[in-house]
């Protein structure tokens, strides 16, 4: 490994991408011949872009001047009186096309044009990672393809225009389930014909090796900012984080500065969609099993016969059947905690962000933050620091059928 | 007839061997196995059943239409064990062409019990590699099955020595860059890598993807031209019955007429 000693964990993947080994472990490269030299090339030049300050001062410049970092550590000082826990936010919702994501494609786009290819292509189920893909592309001048399901194209129509004014094309995925898990497959089938002059800004923490490292290694300045950000700010470590988890790539870059700091109590939350129960939902770790799926041994969900299954969550960006291979395992050594938070929780998570600190969170995030109200009254006085990854623009279709948002009362006039 | 042994009675009649694809289940449970069966009586030297999964990333549009239409039938995985039999039962060898997950659900030293009981020849895997997982290749050598994996053009000379030296049965060579499919031209890539595989080894080395007719077939077979030992044929036959629609005989008809052009044409190299 050429990453710097400082910056590895003991939870790392082996030189082949298995973390915790190739026999009960989880990640690996289960993929075609065809994409082996691929994934190859892209290993060895991320870990020499990685060994090389001049690659990390481009990505630092960058990050800081066109995107917005570090993003702040903020005190939600009436929420906590209210919940009577410490709850700080990081605030990844205030970063360039306001989520963590644009850290990670930004740090894949400045190696693609390392490595010298000139087009770009990305899976999104929300769009914000496609928006973020788009993004960078037109920074750095790359032509971009974004793979989008077709049943999220239509409940994403903002985020398609969004990518278009970008100068991305979109193409509509009709395949299997015409969502998420279909969008990459539609990337990898364009990534085997394409692969000479084509990167693929893979959207999360998932996938074949590299991905699951790299994309972690990206992301994880939410993490070492909030770390440092406590430190400075109130003198003492968080007593525990929280983040959502879709395929993972936000969550693990907020837990990677965190998982040598054993007092910390790390939690996931998972999209628990209508309820464990009624088996529409998105709680891969909860309720999965160990499978293959994208490259990646990890937990799906998945049938008796290993057919995946479709994922539910009212949360388009977590509603995704498999899961980061680092997650499985850091949920089977134990190192973190994953629980489900329902479509309901989460919405009430929203409301009240909205209503006390005057920030409207993304749902996905609003997951991290009902799973943090979950855990104050067990932790009265604590702090608990939120990775509020993304905002809410986005999801203000989906708030308004929820709330019943924009209705004038039949007797007041009043619009609720 | 082992898969082997197959490959060398071609190879004694100085021509390529025929090897025919379908997904499993498709059109239906019973149509499907009639047009293995067809394939067989028609001139195909091994047979290629696949097993339907929801994602298939290696297919292209047209498989994974029948195998998602396999799938809505309510296609499970024991299934394709019952087609295995109805193949090998007629002295062909059938192969099964699955991606990874279906298996290690069914439990892979399982899967390789009961194929070998089925009188499977063995598994083509599309999305491992020999060195992503090593549970294939013990399962499949204590129950004596052939291990078919790939080797593409963007293969290094490092990696196809490697996947050869796993193989037995054949090696597959996928002639393009890209996805399952029939195609109107015969890949420039195709050539290369079948030389460069050969270099490798003494294994057949059999060309998938893209081959849709006999003079396309022949054009692979060409020992003066790409040299193939074995033409892989699927999208094409898919198509033929896609084409006819709830007319199984029609669907039929139109299989075993590509089935005897194609064997021509790996008769005419
Ligand atoms: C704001 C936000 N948070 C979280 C996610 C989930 O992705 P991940 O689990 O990779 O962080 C998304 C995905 O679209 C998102 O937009």
């Amino acid at each position: 490994m050429t990453t710097p000693p400082e910056r590895t964990t003991s939870y790392d993947a082996d030189a082949l991408g298995w973390f915790g080994g190739p026999e009960r472990g989880f990640g690996g490269r289960f993929m075609p011949e065809a994409l082996v030299a691929a994934l190859d090339e892209l290993t060895a030049a991320w870990q020499d872009a990685m060994a090389d300050p001049a690659f990390l001062a481009d990505f630092d410049a960058i990050l800081r001047d066109y995107a917005g970092m570090p993003s702040p550590l903020y005190f939600a000082e009436r929420l906590s009186d209210k919940v009577g826990a410490r709850i700080l936010l990081k605030r990844e919702d205030l970063n360039h096309t306001g989520a963590h994501k644009i850290r990670n494609v930004l740090g894949q786009a400045l190696l693609t044009r390392r490595m010298g290819k000139t087009r770009v292509i990305a899976e999104t189920g929300a769009g914000q990672h496609g928006v973020a893909s788009a993004t960078a592309a037109a920074y750095f001048g790359l032509d971009c393809t974004v793979y989008m399901g077709s049943v999220d194209t239509k409940r994403q129509a903002l985020n398609v225009a969004r990518m278009n004014l970008l100068g991305a094309k979109v193409v509509a995925v009709d395949s299997g389930s015409a969502t998420l898990k279909d969008a990459i497959n539609e990337a990898l089938r364009d990534w085997v014909a394409s692969v000479d002059h084509t990167a693929y800004l893979f959207g999360t923490a998932a996938g074949p090796h590299p991905f699951p490292s790299m994309v972690r290694e990206f992301c994880r300045g939410i993490g070492d900012e909030a770390r440092a950000q406590c430190l400075e700010q109130y003198g003492a470590l968080p007593d525990a984080i929280t983040a959502c988890v879709g395929g993972g790539s936000n969550a693990i870059g907020l837990f990677t500065a965190f998982l040598g700091d054993e007092d910390v109590a790390i939690y996931g939350f998972e999209p628990g969609g209508e309820g464990f129960e009624t088996g529409r939902h998105a709680a891969t770790i909860h309720a999965g099993d160990r499978g293959v799926l994208h490259g990646a041994r990890t937990y799906v969900l998945q049938d008796e016969d290993g057919q995946t299954q479709e994922s539910h969550s009212i949360s388009a960006g977590l509603d995704y059947p498999g899961v980061g291979p680092q997650h499985a395992y850091l949920a089977d050594v134990g190192r973190a905690t994953y629980e489900p938070v329902t479509d309901a929780e989460a919405m009430d998570a929203m409301a009240l962000l909205a209503r006390t600190e005057g920030i409207i969170p993304a749902i996905e995030s609003a997951h991290a933050l009902a799973g943090a109200l979950r855990l104050a009254p067990e932790r009265q006085g604590q702090t608990i620091l939120v990775n509020l990854s993304g905002r809410g623009d986005k999801d203000m279709e989906t708030a308004i059928s929820w709330f019943g948002l924009g209705d004038a009362d039949a007797e007041t006039g009043e619009v609720q | 007839m082992s898969v082997s042994t197959t490959f060398a009675t071609a190879r004694a009649e100085g021509r390529a061997a025929l090897v025919g694809y379908l997904p499993c289940g498709f059109p239906d449970a019973a149509g499907g196995d009639a047009a293995l069966l067809a394939m067989v009586e028609a001139g195909c030297d091994v047979i290629e059943i696949g097993l339907p999964y929801s994602d298939p990333v290696m297919d292209g549009p047209t498989v994974q239409a029948a195998a998602q239409q396999a799938l809505d039938n309510g296609f499970r995985t024991r299934d394709v064990l019952r087609t295995v039999e109805a193949v090998a039962a007629t002295g062909t060898p059938a192969l099964v062409m699955t991606y990874w997950n279906p298996v290690e659900r069914y439990g892979v030293e399982r899967f390789a019990a009961d194929l070998a009981n089925a009188g499977g020849a063995g598994l083509i895997t599309p999305d491992i590699t020999p060195d992503a997982d090593p549970a294939w290749e013990q399962a499949a050598d204590a129950h004596a099955l052939d291990k078919v994996y790939l080797v593409a053009p963007s293969s290094t000379d490092e990696r196809i020595a490697m996947t050869v030296a796993h193989c037995r049965g054949f090696v597959y060579a996928t002639a393009v860059m890209g996805v399952t499919g029939a195609r109107a031209t015969t890949s420039d890539l195709a050539g290369p890598l079948v030389a460069r595989t050969k270099r490798a080894t003494d294994l057949p080395v059999a060309v998938g993807l893209g081959i849709s007719n006999g003079d396309q077939a022949a054009e692979v077979a060409a020992k003066d031209g790409i040299g193939a030992d074995g033409v892989i044929v699927g999208s094409a036959f898919v198509r033929a019955l896609l084409d006819h629609p709830g007319d199984l005989r029609a669907g039929l008809r139109a299989l075993t007429a590509l089935t005897e052009d194609l064997a021509a044409g790996v008769r005419r190299a």
